[in-house]
């Protein structure tokens, strides 16, 4: 039933939109319409005295249709389908006409031909509006649990606020133990707490909660499903170790003969083949790394055949021998396992661009390492005890150079963002160098210090003024060895001089990116990411936890490099994002969806292969597609590949459509 | 222009001299600017005062010694009033004046001074030590 009792209300959007366009003549205008009840216009319609006087016209003048000409509708559509339902009116019968962003903004130097466009978007809109039909929200139910993809610092929060909230939480780490890098750092800015010491009480209730379910060393393979009820495939890695049975008691790791570079010191030490992720893991579990191993590389050529086993040759199986629970029983104990959950974290953390992308800065060279390696240096836990030592030869360092902006700030030969954190960790090495060893001379190339934090500031000059830190502002160009020694040539960019300075060691604040297996992770999720590996906000300021895809959130470094503060701010605030989704029974869903006319459709599947969602299938026995009601999101990317138009989006038919496109190409 | 820094500026002979007479911590200077924009002599300097504190931050202090600015610095307190660290750079700039001083080097050779006589002697004096020109 098409309407005839609509309502228009033009906006002045104060000077906005009444400077440019005649709101008082676009109002008359409209208001000669057969169809169009009533016109008129108000200063600020988004206000609530605006709201009133659509509600108060509504009931007045009995209206069967709004029409709202004011901004865009991203920013207040919802205000005047809610004032409309307020009003008793379906609020789908309300329509926005941006005559802002579309008649008034781009023709202020025309004022008659903004107005007269701005007519014309209007009529085109109630010509739409006039075929709309009355919906009522869509309600899906919703599984009471969720996921946090990532066991850092953010994740965890997440997982912690989520299960102390009473909602049954799944975590997925990669790695073996969860603590992610903030448990790889020496101390942390600005108060020079030990992580080791404020991160283990986090990791020891997320191991123990009773409302977390722990996947370590497992990732995430599949995920299937929409807001409120996802489907999700954990893959659990072979661990070659019956963790059920292992006790984190390590006496295997003492007799392991086969050494490789840990991960978890970034090869700043070395670890053993069997191994625990470090002396605090949660869960405190040994595993066998598969490709270092003796016998399972032994066994895994005997499978290949490219080995024929001898009779009588006992193969490596030293720590099964002393594995007191009998644990390590080398058999591949990879499983997949299925999850429900109602709602997705992301929290993914991000890596640091390792010093060998950095020949010129003599990245080649063993002592010059990135930041996050010098962490495992200084860390009281680490492998040097904290004292800096140079990986080449193990010599406490007569002078260290900090440089920072690698690969940050350089859009032409790294990343263009600035990586955020490195200031503030380089002065915290810098100063921690300091602590360990007061006689080693610390040289910091900044090219601006960028220290914007609670604190920072005041970190920085503790640094500059108590602790004997040379700053010289100006990028270091290059780094080669000179005898034993590096030499750094740099500039001061103050006193307009080449710097040179012979130094042991060098440290790289290297560029952040996002975790290496993020973009895989994102693609499962269908969930976007930019080229550097962070993943996309919906928006930057207003919504930079939220996703496109309903029910996934993201939090921590996954979305950008963010120091701890943020990131656990970010962490619970992505919680309470899925608590408030996971706290209704039932979801409600915007009834603007993909409906088959079913008698027109003859089945022929473009509109499946054109959704992005996975919504529609064809039923095997009518021959004909069907939309899954909670998995649509209403593109249409279905209905333009229709060849019948059998498939459209409700109240975006193609008729209405194409009135109002044809009174918006009419000649002007 | 090239400087190579050969020990740690901390540990400069000259630079601790400076700190010593001055009694300000010239590595608390984080390079504002502030001091020299609004110096009222900034326009006939060689080295702007922010430099100077470069200078004495990369342990070059031979750079200073040559320099005008010391001299050229009126000693108005504009700058230490502006300070956000509170440095007193008329302080610094005084301790440079006085290492250069301590050098003991005669500028002006009282025998090749005409009609010496004639000068109060306190002209002569201050002329041994002049530096600007």
């Amino acid at each position: 039933m098409a309407m005839k009792r609509i309502g228009v209300f033009i906006c002045h959007c104060g000077r906005n939109i009444a400077g440019t366009v005649d709101v008082k003549r676009v109002a008359e205008e409209i208001g000669k319409r057969e169809d169009v009840a009533f016109s008129t216009t108000y200063i600020f319609m988004c206000s609530q005295p605006g709201q009133k006087l659509i509600e108060d016209s509504i009931k007045k003048y009995n209206l069967d249709g709004v029409v709202v000409a004011n901004c865009s509708p991203t920013l207040h559509e919802r205000t005047m389908r809610n004032a409309a339902a307020r009003a008793g009116l379906n609020p789908y019968r309300v329509e926005i006409a941006n005559i802002r962003e579309w008649a008034a903004w781009p023709h202020e130097d025309n004022p008659e031909a903004a107005t007269r466009k701005a007519i014309r978007i209007i009529n085109a809109t109630i010509e739409k509006l006039k075929a709309n039909a009355s919906l009522e929200p869509i309600e899906v139910p919703v599984t009471r649990r969720a996921l946090v993809i990532g066991g850092g610092v953010a994740g965890m929060q997440a997982a912690l606020d989520l299960a102390d909230s009473g909602i049954e939480t799944i975590l997925v780490e990669k790695e073996s133990s969860i603590g992610g890098n903030m448990f790889r750092l020496s101390e942390t800015f600005p108060t020079l707490d030990c992580p080791q010491c404020i991160l283990t009480p986090k990791m020891n209730d997320v191991g123990g909660h009773p409302n977390i379910k722990l996947y370590t060393y497992s990732e995430v393979e599949d995920v299937e499903g929409f807001m409120g009820n996802f489907k999700v495939k954990i893959k659990k890695k072979a661990t070659f170790v019956d963790w059920d049975k292992c006790t984190g008691c390590g006496e295997c790791l003492r007799v392991c003969p086969v050494h490789v570079d840990s991960e978890f010191d970034l090869g700043m030490a070395k670890r053993t083949s069997i191994y625990i992720a470090n002396e605090q893991a949660v869960p405190l579990k040994a595993l066998i790394d598969e490709n270092s191993c003796i016998r399972l590389q032994f066994e895994k050529k005997v499978r290949e055949g490219k080995i024929k086993p001898k009779k009588n040759v006992k193969i490596c199986s030293k720590c099964a021998d002393v594995c007191e629970p009998k644990a390590i029983h080398f058999q591949n104990n990879e499983e997949i396992v299925e999850e429900n959950v109602g709602a997705i974290i992301v929290a993914t953390g991000y890596e640091v661009v390792p010093a060998e992308a950095f020949p010129e800065l003599g990245g080649k060279y063993p002592d010059v390492i990135t930041a996050l390696q010098f962490e495992r240096l200084l860390a009281p836990s680490g492998p040097t005890a904290g004292v800096p030592r140079r990986p080449s030869d193990g010599k406490i360092p007569d002078s260290i150079a900090f440089l920072h902006c690698v690969g940050s700030r350089d859009p032409q030969n790294g990343v263009p963002y600035c990586s955020r954190i490195c200031c503030m960790y380089t002065i915290k090495q810098a100063m921690l160098v300091k602590h360990a060893r007061p006689d080693i001379a610390v040289y910091d190339f900044y090219i601006d210090i960028r220290s914007n934090g609670k604190g920072y500031e005041e970190f920085y000059h503790r640094a500059k003024e108590e602790y004997g830190v040379n700053f010289i502002r100006g990028k270091v160009s290059k780094v080669y060895k000179v005898g034993d020694k590096y030499r750094v040539q740099g500039v001061d960019t103050l006193t307009g001089r080449i710097i040179e300075v012979d130094v042991d060691m060098v440290v790289l604040a290297t560029a952040a990116k996002g975790s290496s297996t993020v973009k895989e992770l994102a693609k499962k999720l269908r969930i976007p990411y930019d080229e550097w590996g962070w993943l996309k906000e919906t928006h930057l300021k207003l919504k930079p936890l939220e996703t496109p895809v309903g029910g996934v959130f993201i939090a921590g470094a996954a979305q950008f490099i963010k120091d701890i503060t943020d990131s656990v701010s970010q962490g619970s605030g992505a919680a309470a994002k899925a608590m408030a989704l996971l706290a209704k029974p039932e979801l409600e869903k915007e009834p603007l969806l993909a409906k088959v006319d079913q008698e027109i459709c003859a089945g022929c599947g473009r509109c499946k292969d054109q959704c992005a969602y996975d919504a529609i299938s064809i039923d095997p026995v009518r021959h004909v597609a069907v939309v899954n009601e909670a998995l649509c999101e209403g593109c249409g990317a279905c209905s333009a590949n229709c060849p019948t138009t059998a498939i459209q989006v409700v109240n975006f038919k193609k008729g209405q459509i194409i009135r109002a496109v044809d009174i918006l190409a009419e000649v002007f | 222009m090239k400087y190579t820094i050969k020990e740690d500026p901390h540990k400069n002979e000259l630079v601790q001299k400076v700190i010593e007479i001055s009694g300000e911590n010239i590595f608390s200077c984080y390079q504002c600017g502030r001091c020299s924009s609004g110096c009222p002599m900034a326009e006939f300097m060689d080295v702007l005062p922010n430099q100077v504190f470069m200078f004495l931050q990369e342990g070059d202090v031979d750079t200073l010694l040559k320099a005008k600015t010391p001299w050229i610095c009126a000693a108005c307190f504009t700058c230490t009033v502006r300070c956000p660290v509170g440095l007193d750079l008329a302080a610094v700039m005084e301790a440079i004046r006085e290492l250069q001083l301590r050098k003991n080097y005669d500028y002006i050779d009282p025998y090749k001074v005409e009609d010496r006589e004639e000068l109060p002697p306190i002209a002569m004096v201050s002329n041994f030590r002049k530096f600007t020109p």
